[in-house]
C-alpha cells in the first residue's frame, strides 16, 4: 500500500543562486584568526623600532627570533591542544623534566646520552598519554588534571635532582658520550654574515608549517577542530574523539621534550626549579594568536605570531635600556593590548557589510 | 537528490532482507530504565516509524542503533550478526547513518567540513595525506542544492546558517554516507512545510533504493505518509506495533494524542 506513493520526481537544483555572494578579499583576510595578532605584532614592532635603537639591526632581530622559538616550539603543540578544547599546565615543567631525565639517567648509569634522550622521549610521551587518558577517562577538566601533573613534575624535578646530585642543579654532562652529536641536533647555530641563526628557529618554522598543514589540510586537523568545537557532535558522526585528544596531549609533551633537549644541550646543566610559569607563556602565545580559549578555533600561524610578540617584548625592553625588572609588567600590558587589538579587528571583520567588502 | 541515494546505496541490498533486528532490547542509565523489551525489525526497502511523546524513549532507541550508547539488555543483530556498538564509527562502518535531533554539527566549522566530518576524503590513507578540499566543497554544495538549500558560501561556519538549513545539511550528509540504513530523529521538527515535504521525499527515495529507514517523529501525519510499519513508545516500552495494513491514521493519531487516557480525560472533564 505504501508503495503506491509515487517515486519522487527528480528535484531540480535551483539555478545559479540569487543569494550567493562572494566575499571580497579584504573581508576574507580579516576573518582569519591570526590577523589581529599580526596587526598587534606590527604595532609593537614599530613601537620598539622607535624607542629601542639597539633593536634596529638584523643581529638583534634574529636574537628575537631565537627567543621567540624557545617559547614558540612548545606553543605550537599547546595551540593545537587548545584548538582541541583542552589545556596543559604541565607543559612548562615537562621541558625541565625531559632534560633532567636525560642528563641524570646517563650520569648515574654512565651510558651514552642518546640512550637517555630516547628514554626521556618515552617518559615525556607517557606523561602526555597519562594526561590525556585521565582527562578522557574521568571527564575531569584538563585544567585540573594537568595542574596535578604540573605539581607532581615540579616536585619530582627538585626531589630527584636533590637525591641524585645532592644539589638543585643537574650534573655537568658536557664530557659524556654523545654530547657533541646531540648538541648538533638540538642546539646548533650558524652564522650568515654577522647574523647568528639558531637551529631552533628553523625547527620552529618547521613545526609551525607542519602544524599549519595538519590543521588546515588533513583529516586529523578536521578532527582537532571538531573535538574542540563540539566533542559530542564529533563523536556522533564518527570522529575518534578519545584518540584525537590523547594524541594532542602527547604532541604537547613531545614538543616539551624537544625544548628540554635544546635547553639541556645548550647549557649542559639545568636548574631543577626552572620551567615554572612557562606554561602560561605558551597559553598566552596561543590566545594572542587568535586561538579561542574555549576551543574549536585558531591556527598555527597565529600561535607563531603570538610567540614572536612574546620574544620581541622580552628582549626589546633590554634593547630600549629599560630596567628589565619591569619585564613582566610590560609583558602584561603588551598582551592586553594584543588581545584587545585582536578583538577589535575581529569585530571589524564580522560587522562589515558584505557589499562593502 | 534521489540519484545520490541510488548511487550510494549498497548494491547488494535485497528488498525485505532484515538489516537490523532488536530482540528484547533495553537500556538503563544507572537506576533509570529508559527503554525495555523493544522488538523491532528494520527491513531493506521499508520505512519503520517510531512515534511517541517526549521522554518515551525514542531517542534512546536510536542512540542504541547508531552506536552512541550500547544497550544493556536483549540482543541487537545487524546483518545477521549480534553486535554491541561501542561507538558511532562502528555503526557507520555497517552503513548505518543517523540524523540526530541535535544535528551533531560543529558550529564554528565550515559547512563543507561539517558535511564530511568523520568521513573526510583524503589523497591517501597515511595520516598526513592532504584533504581533497575542492572536491569536498563541490560535493557538499551539490548535495545541498539537490535539497533545495543554497548557502551563501559553502565556506561559512555552519553556526551562521538557520536551524532549518542546518537540519538540511545533517540530512544531506546522512543520505550521502548512509549506504544501508538511514535513521532520522525528528528530521522535520525545525522545518517548514515545503522542506518537510522534501525530507519525506528523501525518505521515500531511500526506501525505493532499498535502504532500511527508521523515521522518528512526533507527527503521525508525516509518519503515515511514508511508513510501512509503526511503533509507538510510551514510558520506555512499546504500546503499539503494527504494519501499515493493520492500522489507520485515526488510530495512530488517537494513540499519539494519548489514546485511552484522552478518552478518560474527556470523561472526567465531562463536557
Amino acid at each position: 500500500m505504501s508503495h503506491n506513493v509515487q517515486a519522487p520526481e527528480k528535484l531540480t537544483a535551483p539555478p545559479e543562486p540569487s543569494n550567493r555572494v562572494s566575499l571580497g578579499l579584504s573581508n576574507r583576510v580579516l576573518a582569519r584568526p591570526e590577523v589581529g595578532a599580526l596587526v598587534a605584532a606590527v604595532i609593537i614592532f614599530v613601537f620598539f623600532l622607535v624607542v629601542a635603537p639597539a633593536f634596529r639591526s638584523p643581529e638583534s632581530f634574529f636574537t628575537v627570533l631565537y627567543q621567540s622559538s624557545t617559547i614558540g616550539i612548545v606553543a605550537v603543540g599547546v595551540g593545537m591542544l587548545m584548538i582541541g578544547g583542552e589545556f596543559d599546565l604541565s607543559a612548562g615543567v615537562i621541558v625541565i623534566s625531559a632534560g633532567l631525565a636525560n642528563s641524570m639517567f646517563c650520569w648515574w648509569f654512565g651510558v651514552d646520552l642518546w640512550v637517555g634522550a630516547l628514554l626521556s622521549l618515552v617518559f615525556c610521551l607517557l606523561i602526555g598519554f597519562i594526561n590525556g587518558y585521565l582527562v578522557m577517562r574521568t571527564g575531569i577538566p584538563s585544567f585540573l588534571i594537568t595542574l596535578g601533573t604540573f605539581f607532581i613534575l615540579q616536585g619530582a624535578n627538585l626531589g630527584v635532582t636533590k637525591l641524585i646530585t645532592g644539589s638543585v642543579s643537574s650534573p655537568d654532562i658536557s664530557q659524556m658520550d654523545g654530547y657533541s652529536s646531540l648538541q648538533k641536533v638540538f642546539s646548533s647555530s650558524f652564522k650568515v654574515g654577522s647574523v647568528t641563526i639558531w637551529g631552533t628557529v628553523l625547527w620552529w618554522i618547521f613545526f609551525v608549517a607542519l602544524s599549519a598543514w595538519i590543521l588546515q589540510r588533513t583529516r586529523i586537523g578536521n578532527w582537532i577542530f571538531a573535538v574542540g568545537g563540539n566533542a559530542a557532535s564529533a563523536r556522533a558522526v564518527g570522529v575518534p574523539v578519545v584518540r584525537t585528544k590523547i594524541g594532542l596531549f602527547m604532541t604537547v609533551s613531545f614538543l616539551g621534550w624537544f625544548m628540554g633537549m635544546h635547553t639541556l644541550y645548550r647549557f649542559n646543566t639545568l636548574q631543577s626549579g626552572n620551567g615554572v610559569g612557562n606554561e602560561f607563556l605558551y597559553i598566552i602565545a596561543a590566545v594572542v594568536g587568535g586561538t579561542l580559549l574555549t576551543g574549536g578555533y585558531g591556527n598555527a600561524i597565529g600561535v607563531a605570531i603570538g610567540a614572536f610578540i612574546f620574544g620581541m617584548t622580552s628582549l626589546c625592553i633590554v634593547y630600549a635600556g629599560w630596567d628589565p625588572n619591569w619585564f613582566k609588567a610590560f609583558l602584561g600590558v603588551m598582551l592586553l593590548l594584543a588581545v584587545m587589538v585582536n578583538l577589535y579587528v575581529k569585530n571589524l571583520s564580522t560587522k562589515r557589510k558584505v557589499g562593502l567588502a | 537528490m534521489t540519484d545520490t541515494i541510488v548511487e550510494h546505496a549498497d548494491q547488494h541490498l535485497a528488498k525485505g532482507e532484515s538489516l537490523i533486528e532488536m530482540d528484547g532490547v533495553g537500556k538503563s542509565y544507572g537506576a533509570i530504565r529508559a527503554l525495555r523489551g523493544i522488538n523491532l525489525t528494520v527491513n531493506a526497502g521499508d520505512v519503520t516509524c517510531v512515534l511517541g511523546d517526549n521522554g518515551a524513549g525514542k531517542s534512546t532507541l536510536i542512540k542504541i542503533m547508531s552506536g552512541l550508547h550500547p544497550h544493556n539488555e536483549g540482543r541487537l543483530t545487524v546483518d545477521g550478526n549480534e553486535v554491541v556498538f561501542s561507538s558511532p564509527r562502528e555503526a557507520l562502518e555497517h552503513g548505518i547513518a543517523t540524523v540526530y535531533q541535535d544535528l551533531a554539527v560543529v558550529p564554528l566549522m565550515e559547512v563543507w567540513r561539517n558535511f564530511f566530518l568523520g568521513s573526510e576524503m583524503a589523497g591517501g590513507r597515511f595520516p598526513l595525506a592532504g584533504l581533497k578540499i575542492k572536491e569536498m566543497r563541490r560535493i557538499a554544495d551539490d548535495e545541498l542544492r539537490k535539497m533545495g538549500v543554497v548557502v551563501k558560501d559553502i565556506n561559512q561556519p555552519i553556526g551562521t546558517l538557520s536551524g532549518g538549513q542546518r537540519q538540511c545539511v545533517a540530512i544531506a550528509r546522512a543520505v550521502y554516507f548512509g549506504a544501508r540504513v538511514l535513521i532520522l530523529d525528528e528530521p522535520t521538527a525545525a522545518l517548514g512545510v515545503k522542506q518537510s515535504g522534501v525530507v519525506l521525499k528523501y525518505i521515500a527515495a531511500a526506501r525505493d533504493a532499498g535502504l532500511g529507514v527508521v523515521f522518528i517523529t512526533h507527527n503521525p501525519h508525516h509518519a503515515y505518509l511514508v511508513g510501512d510499519h509503526f511503533i509507538i513508545l510510551k514510558l520506555g516500552a512499546s504500546v503499539l506495533d503494527k504494519k501499515r495494513s493493520e492500522v489507520g491514521l485515526d488510530e495512530l493519531t488517537a494513540q499519539m494524542a494519548g489514546g485511552d487516557e484522552l478518552a478518560e480525560l474527556s470523561h472526567e472533564l465531562g463536557r
